[in-house]
């Protein structure tokens, strides 16, 4: 009977944890770059945290004339207006700074459908004012904020406070990874990107919850065994689980890059490439951060009901 | 471990059922559910206002406008107090910033009374039967002969909820006169009102309709006032305001101060056409009290302009030919067809209580929403396929009694969707994609659990009970973590972005009993059946 292809071999012996000089420098750096970028480049932020109007349209002719378009709302004097084709050919993506009141920014979309007319298809339409994305970033800081948090709080109390350290030290390098990319590939940079990388965080540390639990019962197992080895051991043993969920969660999201649309185009590849960084971060970021916060040896009996169960075993 | 109770055996194949009966009628059209029998479960998924097309308007009250009109109203009865009480004052001034109104008394003698008779206006917030305590406004003396009437928080707080409870119904009744189904229109947070009318194509207009106060005055103008010399030397009569028609260029009128009759007193509006001009007009009939003064105010009157207002600008200025006694009238002030039929609307659903600013508006086509239903569909289809191909290719038989679990797993997404009448929105639809392959995850922990159990030397049963049993755990663990960043998604998250938080948090949900307990039903009817000797994993 077909008993499924073995991707992975049942006993590597990679030395994850014996190289890590050489994985620490590109973790530092996957961590610092993207600062620089951010600070350097800046970030592309959409109308959710800048506030203004985003106008989607569609013109009848097979390809839109931009330039016309551009010379159109341009002559309107609103700020800084970005003209810029979204997806199709015939697909446009008007974007008009915020203006300085929510009564300005109603008129200007009027203004804009004025100049444009009748010839095209109003496909979509936002407008964020002032007050709203301020309260939109300071939620969307907040959100992050507090779900670092909670999980930290969730992992000290499941694990050692060694495993929530590194849990959240490997979680910010995922969350400035994922930020970064949005900042190299000038990506938008809105609110269902605060979604992405709270969905990350989330997935992200699954993963690293799945190899935490391997380390402690390996620590209870092999008492002996030094901490590198040890580490190296439980990485191996669940690479097989770590390579495979990370590549069904792919390809269930790849198609939504590919062919989901240019609507939730940014925030597919943002989760693509957090499934990347975080199975990256799992093997050589969270594991390996064990043995500068000197894992203790009985964390595997950190629960009451084992520790007294061990002793019942001693005393027998 | 291997062995299921009958009662349980039931249970999963009970839930299973349900999760696929509930998630069935979303594989109909709308239309052809509709002929289905009663029977039948009926409730389908209902689509976000990205995927259906529609506009989300989240409007905020003016609160300073409020307070500013409060305060104006507020001065006003002081001062028909103290001149009912027959004292004389001085300084009678208000303060928006500090919420308060203050006035000076004259003669030392007659503070007591002022302050005594002042004090009154201050009402218990909740009206008589307020369990609070509170007022909604502080009365204090300040300095010798002030008196300061300060509008407290809870009486504010009190006034803002009625308001934005009015509003809403004001919006609602304006709303619906589009005719469009099911738009929903909500409190949120303090001062604002969320409308949502999904498919919806012509917002502007909408939006026009909800835009206007829609307070409607009759008040006459002044005769004896030149409004083009009132203009040039700005010196506008006592007791007179200078007000401009919506015209363009816009013509300017002096007119009184006193309303005749307001809005408040009309119980009916329709738009019609002139039977003489054949030009479209609103027409309209008071209340009992509003004709009255309507008659009274047309007979002394008769001979002179008067002016209908609306929002504070002239509509029109007929001269009164004839006494209207009654109690309705016309508007025309060469309308289109489509303004006379919303003001006629706008009248009907009476004034808003104040100025509602659009602060955040998102509207989608209907065409772009199709779109993204057709890409989001062939994503997760295509998404779906290379999953289910993959846990095939890596797992074989277990693999696909994941791959059931899968299908499973999704139906029962949407039945409780269905069930809960959530909304379907396209990060929603991303967040079943991400589900997928939390899903699986679960089966390929148990299925290397197995793997690593059957290295080690055990038997098949043997493995299969400790793959399941320990990799339980591991499940959890990981799936809380997932959880949580969910939970907090949700909680801050609005529109789209929620319902990718309430996909994820039920799929994930439901994954914990398809990819846990009906893959482990399954393999056990499997080991009964075939007795392996060998598991082929």
């Amino acid at each position: 009977m077909f008993t499924g292809i073995h991707f992975i071999p049942a006993d590597t012996k990679i030395g994850f944890v014996r190289l890590r000089t050489i994985s620490w420098v590109i973790s530092a750096l996957l961590t610092v770059v993207p600062l620089l970028l951010v600070w350097k480049v800046g970030l592309n932020f959409g109308i959710d945290f800048q506030g203004g109007t985003l106008i989607e349209i569609q013109t009848k002719e097979s390809v839109a004339d931009l330039a016309d378009i551009r010379a159109k709302v341009h002559g309107l004097n609103l700020g800084e207006v970005q003209i810029q084709e979204f997806g199709a050919p015939n697909d446009v993506l008007i974007r008009v700074a915020a203006q300085p009141t929510e009564k300005e920014q109603q008129e200007s979309i009027a203004k804009v459908k004025q100049v444009l007319g009748d010839q095209v298809e109003y496909r979509r339409i936002e407008v964020v004012g002032p007050t709203i994305s301020s309260e939109l970033i300071a939620g969307g800081t907040v959100a992050v904020v507090i779900a670092m948090i909670a999980i930290l709080m969730y992992i000290w109390f499941r694990f050692e406070w060694q495993f929530a350290v590194a849990a959240i030290a490997s979680l910010v390098h995922d969350v400035t990874g994922t930020i970064g990319l949005y900042s190299l590939l000038q990506l938008e940079f809105n609110l269902s990107s605060i979604a992405a990388i709270l969905t990350i965080i989330g997935y992200s540390l699954n993963d690293k919850v799945v190899i935490f639990d391997r380390i402690r019962e390996n620590l209870r197992k092999y008492k002996k065994m030094p901490l590198t080895e040890l580490l190296d051991l439980s990485i191996n043993e669940t690479l097989s689980r770590t390579v495979l969920t990370h590549v069904t969660t792919f390809l269930a999201m790849m198609p939504f890059v590919l062919v989901g649309g240019e609507a939730i185009f940014g925030f597919a590849l943002a989760m693509v490439w957090g499934i990347v960084i975080g199975a990256y971060s799992s093997i050589y970021v969270a594991a390996p951060l064990q043995l500068i916060l000197g894992v203790k040896r009985d964390s595997g009996m950190a629960s009451a009901p084992a520790r007294a169960k061990t002793q019942a075993r001693a005393r027998a | 471990m291997l062995h299921f109770p009958q009662w349980k055996v039931i249970l999963v194949f009970g839930v299973v059922l349900a999760g696929i009966i509930f998630a069935l009628p979303n594989l109909f059209a709308r239309s052809s559910m509709e002929s289905m029998p009663s029977w039948v479960p009926h409730h389908q998924v209902n689509l976000g206002l990205d995927l259906q097309g529609g506009a989300h308007l989240l409007y905020q009250l003016d609160e300073n406008e409020m307070i500013e009109d409060w305060l104006n109203k507020l001065r006003d009865e002081v001062r028909e107090t103290l001149r009912k009480d027959r004292i004389s004052y001085t300084d009678l001034t208000q303060n928006v910033a500090g919420r308060t109104v203050s006035v000076k008394i004259r003669q030392a003698t007659d503070f007591d009374k002022a302050y005594q008779d002042l004090r009154k206006l201050s009402q218990p917030v909740g009206g008589s039967f307020g369990l609070s305590g509170a007022n909604n406004l502080d009365v204090s003396q300040n300095g010798d002969d002030g008196i300061v009437l300060k509008v407290t928080d809870a009486g504010l707080t009190q006034r803002m909820n009625s308001a934005i409870q009015a509003s809403i119904e004001t919006i609602r009744r304006r709303v619906d006169a589009f005719g469009t189904t099911e738009p929903s229109i909500q409190r949120q947070g303090r001062n604002r009102v969320l409308v949502q009318v999904p498919g919806i194509s012509d917002v502007e207009r909408l939006k026009k309709l909800i835009g206007e106060t829609g307070k409607l005055e009759f008040r006459m103008v002044d005769p004896g006032a030149n409004a083009q010399q009132v203009v040039e030397t700005k010196q506008v009569p006592i007791d007179d305001e200078l007000l401009y028609s919506k015209d363009t260029p816009p013509v300017p009128y002096v007119i009184r101060k006193q309303v005749l009759v307001s809005g408040e007193n009309l119980v009916d509006s329709q738009p019609g056409f002139d039977q003489r001009t054949n030009e479209p007009i609103v027409t309209f009939r008071f209340d009992s009290t509003g004709a009255k003064r309507f008659a009274r105010a047309t007979q002394e009157n008769v001979g002179l302009p008067f002016a209908i207002i609306l929002d504070g600008k002239v509509v029109s200025a007929p001269v009164i030919r004839e006494p209207i006694l009654g109690g309705s009238g016309q508007i025309s002030g060469h309308f289109t067809v489509p303004e006379a039929s919303d003001l006629a609307v706008t009248l009907r659903s009476g004034a808003l209580p104040a100025k509602l600013t659009v602060i955040e508006e998102r509207t989608v086509g209907a065409s772009l929403g199709a779109d993204s239903i057709a890409s989001g569909t062939k994503a997760t289809l295509l998404g779906l396929l290379l999953v289910v191909l993959f846990m095939f290719a890596a797992y074989g038989l277990f693999g696909l009694f994941a791959n059931i679990a899968l299908v499973v797993n999704i139906a029962l997404i949407f039945g409780v969707l269905s069930l809960i009448g959530s909304t379907l929105t396209l990060p929603g639809i991303a967040g079943i994609v991400l589900t997928m392959g939390i899903a699986v995850d679960a089966n390929v922990l148990i299925n290397e659990r197995i793997r690593e159990e059957i290295r080690s030397g055990k038997s098949p049963v043997a493995s299969i009970e400790a793959g399941y049993q320990r990799a339980m755990t591991t499940i959890i663990d990981s799936n809380m973590t997932t959880l949580i960043s969910t939970l907090v998604l949700f909680w801050l998250g609005s529109g789209a972005v929620r319902g990718f938080a309430v996909t994820l948090t039920i799929g994930i949900l439901a994954s914990m009993f398809t990819a846990v307990t009906l893959t482990r039903l399954m393999v056990s009817y499997w080991l009964r059946w075939a007795r392996p000797a060998l598991i082929p994993i």
